[in-house]
């Protein structure tokens, strides 16, 4: 594995630059803005590469057949190369995946390899022996058509050219895969933060240590059982630090924990139901996920509401498919969420933070992140592809409130 | 509402404790039980919309407001009790209780009225429970004497669009003023209008009028129903050209007729221009207090 980590390494160097979250996030779906990204000192790598492996080709053949001249051969190799390289390295930057995985998916990625090959020893072929009979006067022009010729160097070059796209793909995933672990690595980071600074919000905060002082007083049982609540749930955010993803029934002891919280401060307005099945307790997923919807629910679905409500987070198989639903029957989402620069009237919303939570469609911060963690995660890749808006989906709850639902692959 | 052994007289002092956390509410009402015997606690509730109607009803003297409940916030709640309190009557003294609000606290800081931090602490809860009797037990005169102060804090707060409970951030920068506003023909026309967007200059607009869940643009020809909140208005018009008369009232400042205050002692406004009187909340009152 040293040799294609070595340029794949490079690679992750030389587009540092552009790793920040927000410009890759902020790059990624135009096609054309990628291809004005073109890292040519990769590409300027990959041909001193490719002339290099030419010449070897060259080189093997010359030691194959050591009573014909060096000089032939050579330049069709590297005519040859050359073309083959052009067509599949910088085409393969026209199809607007390649921003990302660095290659055309599927299909086309087959016909830009062969097309590569085909046209490249044709074209390279053509313009070798016009070269070899004009320019370097190697022999007369006719005299280096034999069957045999033709057959070898085809099979040459089609062997050379299935080689280095080999090759290159190969660093390409690799650059690709370390880029994938190093953004969910990134959001991860993200999630907990997000977390510890909604642990840390003042009002959580405060309001929570006030209630545990009006147990001291009341109901010392209750507030040892409180106080119990807080440990594990800052224990957890603590721990999760050191994973990206933790099994299903861990998400939903965090999730507990928090409603439990919830509860003492909110009293009868609060109640909660989780379900969570058996046998996909197991089941990993990105760790603390559901936490953000859940306080949303809180904070934009029932804290408005005088008479509070109830919320529900479930898990279930559905085909090859877990699906993860948060339901609440708070004030649900605001009634217009349409892009209009006006559209912030909400009558529900109180408060502006609550405008800014919900009612620009995408839903806020804590709902971004969601949607960009599950992209990350089992968005675009492979054959299980999943467009964002079948990953997350996020609004109105039948009978009041707001429901997300999150879809995701289930793992074998 | 644990008021102690002995039920106070009917003549002691009364408090309503508006608080959406019940064992908060609870807490509280026990720490006053020993802190001010003799207070006894007339109400508690859980939200800003009983907050002022239970306040209506049973008139206590001390209100002490949560800042963030449902329905509406602690500060709300205490600007429409300024509107709707009886003219007459002196304002309830207030104590706001917050869990953290920095912005409400800065401004209530040396105000008239006190302030509270949560988790309530004994010795704290004493001092205020001191100051809140010299306000009760002073003269009527002094008392209202302090009220201009408070609605002046609360004023400020309002208009801040609730510094208090918005995220950091969300109210930053200076929105560029209105010149015109977009009415959608539909709600306004009697018949199809279609799709069709008129633009009204905001020149011609006398006065702005909360209605429900729509606002109502008055001009000297018609009645056009937006669906803005007036506080995004507020933030959008000029106050220099439009005053706020009231929680739910933006009139044009220089359109402005006469002010007139009726038997019951309230303020109303009359616009050149419309036949409708608006009225004043004892809240902007001061607008019209130097005439």
């Amino acid at each position: 594995m040293a040799p294609p980590l070595q340029p794949a390494n490079s690679h992750l160097k030389a587009t540092k630059a552009a790793t920040t979250a927000a410009t890759r996030a902020a790059t990624r779906p135009g096609g054309t803005r990628a291809a004005a990204r073109i890292d040519w000192r990769a590409k300027l790598r990959h041909f001193v590469q490719v002339v290099a492996f030419a010449l070897a080709i060259a080189g093997i053949q010359y030691a194959f057949t050591p009573q014909r001249p060096l000089g032939p051969p050579m330049v069709y190799s590297l005519l040859i190369a050359t073309i083959t390289w052009a067509i599949i390295d910088l085409g393969r930057e026209l199809f607007p995946s390649s921003a990302q995985t660095g290659w055309p998916p599927g299909l086309q990625g087959l016909g830009l390899v062969v097309t590569g090959i085909v046209v490249g020893y044709l074209a390279g072929t053509a313009l070798a022996e016009a070269l070899c009979v004009h320019v370097f006067r190697f022999y007369a022009a006719g005299a280096h058509t034999a069957a045999l010729d033709v057959r070898s160097s085809l099979i040459i070059s089609a062997l050379a050219g299935i080689a280095g796209t080999y090759y290159f793909y190969t660093i390409n995933q690799a650059a690709y895969l370390q880029r994938q672990t190093a953004q969910a690595l990134h959001q991860a980071s993200q999630a907990r933060l997000k977390l510890l600074e909604s642990q840390l919000e003042p009002h959580m905060l405060f309001n929570t240590l006030a209630n545990l002082r009006a147990l001291i007083g009341t109901d010392p049982p209750a507030a040892q059982r409180m106080l119990d609540r807080i440990n594990d749930y800052l224990r957890a955010t603590l721990a999760a630090s050191r994973a990206t993803e933790h099994p299903l029934r861990a998400e939903f002891e965090r999730l507990r924990d928090y409603l439990e919280l919830m509860q003492v401060r909110m009293g009868e307005r609060l109640a909660f139901t989780l379900d969570l099945p058996e046998d996909l307790a197991t089941h990993p997923v990105p760790a603390l996920l559901l936490q953000p919807l859940v306080e949303n629910a809180i904070k934009h679905g029932l804290e408005p509401k005088i008479q509070g409500g109830h919320i529900s987070v479930s898990a279930r198989r559905e085909g090859a498919s877990l699906v993860l639903v948060v339901h609440d029957t708070g004030v649900g989402p605001p009634p217009e969420t349409s892009a209009a620069p006006d559209a912030a009237h909400d009558a529900g919303a109180s408060t502006a933070d609550a405008q800014a939570g919900v009612s620009d469609g995408s839903g806020g911060f804590g709902l971004a992140q969601v949607r960009e963690r599950l992209a990350t995660a089992y968005g675009e890749q492979g054959v299980r592809a999943r467009r964002a808006d079948e990953l997350f989906q996020w609004g109105p709850a039948e009978g009041g409130g707001t429901r997300c639902r999150i879809t995701i692959p289930l793992q074998p | 509402m644990t008021t102690g052994p002995l039920t106070p007289p009917a003549s002691s002092p009364t408090a309503l404790i508006a608080e959406d956390e019940p064992l908060l509410a609870q807490a509280l009402a026990a720490e006053l039980a020993t802190a001010w015997p003799e207070l006894r606690i007339v109400a508690t509730v859980g939200d800003g919309l009983s907050a002022v109607q239970r306040a209506l009803e049973l008139r206590p003297q001390v209100l002490f407001f949560d800042i963030r409940m449902p329905g509406q916030d602690g500060l709300d709640a205490a600007a429409q009790l300024a509107d709707e309190w009886p003219p007459e009557l002196a304002l309830p003294a207030l104590v706001f209780v917050t869990a953290y609000d920095q912005y409400a606290i800065q401004a209530f800081e040396r105000a008239a009225v006190d302030y509270l931090l949560k988790p309530v602490q004994t010795q704290r809860l004493v001092q205020t429970v001191q100051r809140v009797r010299q306000r009760l037990d002073a003269h009527p005169q002094a008392q209202s004497a302090v009220e201009p102060e408070l609605m002046a804090r609360l004023r400020a707060l309002l208009a801040s669009g609730h510094a208090a409970t918005m995220s950091p951030g969300a109210s930053g920068g200076a929105v560029a003023p209105l010149r015109s506003i977009q009415v959608s023909a539909q709600v306004n026309a009697q018949g199809s209008a279609g799709n069709t967007i008129r633009m009204i200059p905001v020149s011609e607009v006398l006065c702005f009028e909360a209605a429900d869940k729509y606002v109502r643009v008055l001009t000297a020809q018609q009645e056009h129903l937006i669906r803005t909140p007036l506080k995004d208005l507020c933030a959008q018009l000029d106050p220099q050209q439009f005053w706020q008369i009231h929680r739910s009232v933006l009139v044009r400042a220089d359109a402005i007729d006469t002010v007139s205050r009726d038997e019951a002692g309230r303020q109303w406004v009359a616009l050149r221009g419309l036949a409708q009187r608006l009225p004043v909340s004892r809240l902007y009152a001061h607008l019209f207090r130097a005439m």
